[in-house]
């Protein structure tokens, strides 16, 4: 018997505690918070048939074996630890497995595929999915609704989207008036998933990103000042400079890096985890509970990092989340031509944690997912995986001519746009006015155009600065004919030396 | 085969060393104790206190004879293979600094392959002391997230070559990483692992990394070669801010010598004088010291003088050490266990050529190893590395 994944006991979206908080109904037109079956999960009647549930019906191509896997249940949180090797295949026992596929998303997905001629298939989902609104419209009939954040939480959320977008906007603009060069990769479209995280991490949390990451490490707290000049390769960027667009780092902030090379990253954020659980364990600091966020994409997932990680992070019940953002393609890969089993979801009970598909296009879907998870990491029960999908509105990078892409599927995904959403969202919940919203709006270009005259008028690198961060201890660089370490030399410091 | 070491083979290296009354629980601070004798041909360094002191032994092979004489209990310090050299440094900056961890296959519970790490998980707990699953490139990660994020991890890779599967890692993040994060994170861990040609290990567990790494900007490479600088480099390697790699021999485990008891460090980027001389300098690194030094009795012999310095430092060179010793003899002689192709000693006459070209009074001679997968038969592995009657053959010639 299945308890879906978000029960009254769960409080993740039912939150007994505070009655203003409602379910996520009416947010978007597409359901998705689904959570695979456990066999050891109990039902939560009723369930009536008046609401029929999400069910995409599951890919033909040898899935069938697979298609149950180990599930992420609430039950399992906080009380039991996780079986690591149940897997199911009487699913179908549960009552939550539903007669009737519908699913507002993939009807409309159906909708885009092309004839039969097209090479792309859209149905990129299968499997059981299950949607929070029907979980919780039963109790929206009855009480009060509840909301699901508060007004500031709200605007905050609001705020950090459209600042992603407007940044990644002005980097497209001053890539193409010359102010920046080498490879950028945006990040509009998926703000959703970037905000819906990292808003809800401490400061010493730490998240650890792609090249995709100019809007993670302005959620994370980098000031867009500081971001900006790296792009422009002043010395006044976060990373002097030094970096440039794929390297985001900031100590300050716990961003451990933009990689350029997919699936570099996860190991270091794995890495992170250690120490937070070193901390606790060795170093005996009780109250370490720090996280680690590794976010990656659909393509890294066939990579052999990802598995490695996801190994030993369930192996030493690491505190990290991986998140996948799925936007369906690798430059121009289909992820369903280039993967065997495109559920990346299922992937995490494979070796011992929860594996979460969620809507990325819907902000305050991520959110209630990523408490979860969060939460789950900072009590110590080790890793998740979260699979949002979620898709990128321009090219996989400014260089990209985004050719192969079906604009009725970009049409579809821009009509899902997180930001309208939330706006939708806040509005008709009364939790903003149209004028607050503009407000921040106005708020947010003008920190932009700040960044951007922040930077212009930064100072480059001097020549100097070329060998100075080569090596933490400059002794590294080792001694010269003369005798001196090479790094006393003068010219050393003018980054003229020879070395 | 010049290099013998009793009961040195990969195959078994647990079960077959000589040191059969090595006590597992063994603390950092025991008395001297009765080893059975190691035979071997490489110079056993009686004055490990000073570098400038060494003095010569003329017997370049250490017989039975000697050594209880030589480890007389008024002598200072005490006597251990290297293997328990570089456990004794481990050890000694694990107590100090409980930041300091080890990660690799196999370092725990099994104590390493090559014993470097037995009885520390016992010691330390296996959090310290982590065994990890067989994935090169992501506990090489692993490693360097928890380095940027303020541990000082250790990382074993159980033989050198097993590390080419974490190239990616050591690369761009070791090396990388402190740069493009414009000096905000540092990296300090410490790679080290068995490598070189062993005894008849077969073309893949026999490989000279150190050619494959030294480009890479951002890293320091150190090579041990005796049980004193062994001890010596691993502590400056774990103190070192900068990520080091730290070359060990598969052949050089069971060497055995006399360290001095108190704390003591070797410099990463300096130079080992092994022998002064006159008439030509002989650079060397890790194993073929040994041959060279064997080279160097037959030389010695017929009338030569050769000086001796193990560069220890693959990256940087110490340059300072070299060139003093070139402007000395204006002789060199690289004798190397690199292949010829872009290794060490291709880099090294590079730059000792832009450095020195004036003090040469012949152009630099490299004896590396065959560009040619080290075969598995013993007497193919013979003629890949370097002898010591090639050494003596190019001394002679260098000096005509």
């Amino acid at each position: 018997m299945g308890r879906m994944g978000f029960s009254p006991k769960h409080a993740c979206l039912t939150d007994e505690k505070d009655p203003n908080r409602q379910k996520i109904t009416n947010l978007t037109s597409c359901l998705l918070v689904s959570c695979q079956l456990n066999l050891h999960c109990e039902v939560r009647p009723p369930f009536s048939s008046k609401f029929p549930l999400p069910f995409f019906p599951s890919l033909p191509i040898g899935t069938k074996a697979t298609k149950m896997s180990t599930a992420f249940s609430a039950a399992n949180f906080s009380t039991q630890s996780f079986p690591l090797n149940h897997t199911s295949t009487t699913s179908h026992d549960s009552p939550l497995v539903f007669a009737k596929p519908t699913s507002q998303f993939l009807r409309s997905t159906r909708k885009l595929r092309l004839s039969s001629s097209s090479k792309l298939n859209l149905n990129r989902r299968s499997g059981t999915v299950v949607a929070v609104s029907d979980v919780v419209k039963q109790k929206k009939s009855k009480s009060t609704p509840t909301l699901l954040i508060t007004k500031e939480e709200g605007l905050e959320l609001y705020e950090d989207m459209v600042l992603g977008r407007a940044f990644e906007d002005m980097c497209a603009q001053m890539y193409y008036r010359g102010k920046m060069f080498g490879f950028v990769h945006l990040y509009n479209g998926q703000e959703a998933v970037s905000t819906g995280f990292i808003k809800l991490l401490k400061q010493q949390d730490s998240v650890v990103s792609t090249y995709r990451d100019h809007v993670h490490a302005l959620s994370k707290g980098v000031p867009a000042r500081a971001v900006m000049s790296e792009l422009f390769g002043k010395t006044t960027g976060c990373c002097r400079g030094q970096g440039g667009s794929m390297h985001m780092f900031s100590r300050e902030h716990n961003l451990l890096g933009g990689f350029a090379f997919i699936g570099e990253g996860i190991p270091v954020a794995t890495g992170a985890a250690f120490t937070s659980k070193y901390k606790r364990e060795v170093l005996k600091e009780a109250d370490c509970d720090h996280v680690t966020l590794a976010f990656f994409g659909d393509g890294t997932c066939n990579n052999g990092q990802f598995f490695e990680c996801l190994n030993m992070a369930a192996l030493w019940k690491l505190p990290i989340v991986f998140v996948v953002e799925n936007n369906l393609w690798a430059i121009g890969m289909s992820h369903l031509r280039s993967t065997s089993d495109p559920q990346i979801y299922k992937k995490g009970p494979a070796f011992g944690m929860p594996g979460i598909h969620v809507d990325g296009m819907d902000v305050l879907k991520v959110r209630e997912v990523a408490k979860e998870a969060i939460g789950r990491a900072r009590r110590g029960e080790g890793p998740t995986l979260v699979e949002c999908e979620t898709y990128r509105f321009r090219g996989h990078s400014l260089a990209d001519p985004d050719e192969l892409r079906d604009p009725a599927e970009k049409a579809h995904y821009a009509a899902r746009d997180p930001i309208t959403a939330l706006k939708k969202y806040l509005t008709e919940n009364n939790l903003a006015s149209d004028a607050e919203l503009k407000a921040i709006d106005k708020k947010i270009d003008e920190v932009v155009e700040d960044a951007v005259e922040f930077a212009d008028e930064s100072p480059v690198p001097p020549r100097s600065q070329l060998l100075e961060n080569v090596f933490a201890d400059p002794k590294g660089f080792g001694i010269g004919p003369d005798g001196r370490y090479r790094c006393e030399d003068p010219k050393f410091t003018e980054g003229t030396a020879h070395v | 085969m010049a290099a013998i070491f009793q009961g040195v083979g990969a195959a078994a290296p647990l079960s077959s060393s000589p040191s059969n009354s090595f006590d597992s629980n063994k603390s950092v601070f025991s008395p001297p104790r009765s080893f059975s004798v190691v035979r071997s041909d490489g110079i056993v360094n009686l004055n490990p206190k000073g570098r400038s002191a060494q003095r010569l032994i003329s017997n370049a092979v250490a017989t039975k004879a000697d050594s209880p004489a030589a480890s007389s209990s008024s002598k200072p310090g005490h006597e251990l293979l290297l293997f328990e050299a570089l456990q004794e440094g481990l050890e000694e900056e694990m107590e100090r600094d409980p930041r300091v961890c080890v990660m690799g296959e196999d370092v725990g519970h099994y104590g390493g392959s090559y014993k470097v790490t037995k009885g520390l998980a016992k010691r330390f707990g296996d959090l310290r002391v982590l065994d990890t699953p067989i994935a090169e490139n992501s506990f090489t990660g692993m490693g360097i997230g928890a380095a940027m994020t303020g541990l000082r991890p250790v990382i074993e890779g159980m033989n050198m070559g097993f590390l080419l599967l974490a190239f990616n890692q050591i690369s761009n993040n070791c090396g990388m990483l402190h740069y493009t994060s414009g000096g905000q994170f540092t990296i300090p861990v410490v790679i080290r692992g068995p490598g070189g040609v062993g005894r008849q290990l077969g073309a893949e567990h026999s490989q000279r990394l150190e050619s494959y790494f030294q480009s890479i900007p951002g890293i320091q490479m150190v090579a041990c070669s005796t049980p004193y600088n062994a001890k010596g480099l691993m502590k400056a390697a774990i103190r070192s801010e900068n990520p080091v790699i730290l070359f060990e021999h598969v052949l050089l485990y069971n060497l055995k010598e006399r360290i001095p008891d108190e704390d003591y460090i070797c410099n990463l980027e300096e130079a080992e004088m092994v022998r002064p001389g006159e008439h030509v300098t002989i650079l060397t690194y890790s194993r073929m010291r040994y041959h060279v030094m064997q080279a160097a009795k037959t030389l010695v012999n017929k009338g030569y003088d050769p000086e001796v310095i193990d560069i220890r430092s693959l990256k940087p060179f110490d340059l300072h050490t070299i060139g003093n010793s070139v402007k000395k003899t204006h002789r060199v002689l690289i004798v190397e266990e690199c292949m010829r192709t872009g290794g060490i000693g291709a880099s090294l006459t590079a730059a000792i050529t832009e450095n020195f070209n004036d003090y040469l009074d012949a152009p630099i001679m490299c004896l590396s190893s065959q560009d040619v997968p080290t075969p598995y038969a013993g007497t193919l592995e013979e003629v890949t590395v370097v002898q010591p009657a090639q050494i003596v053959t190019a001394v002679e010639q260098l000096c005509q």
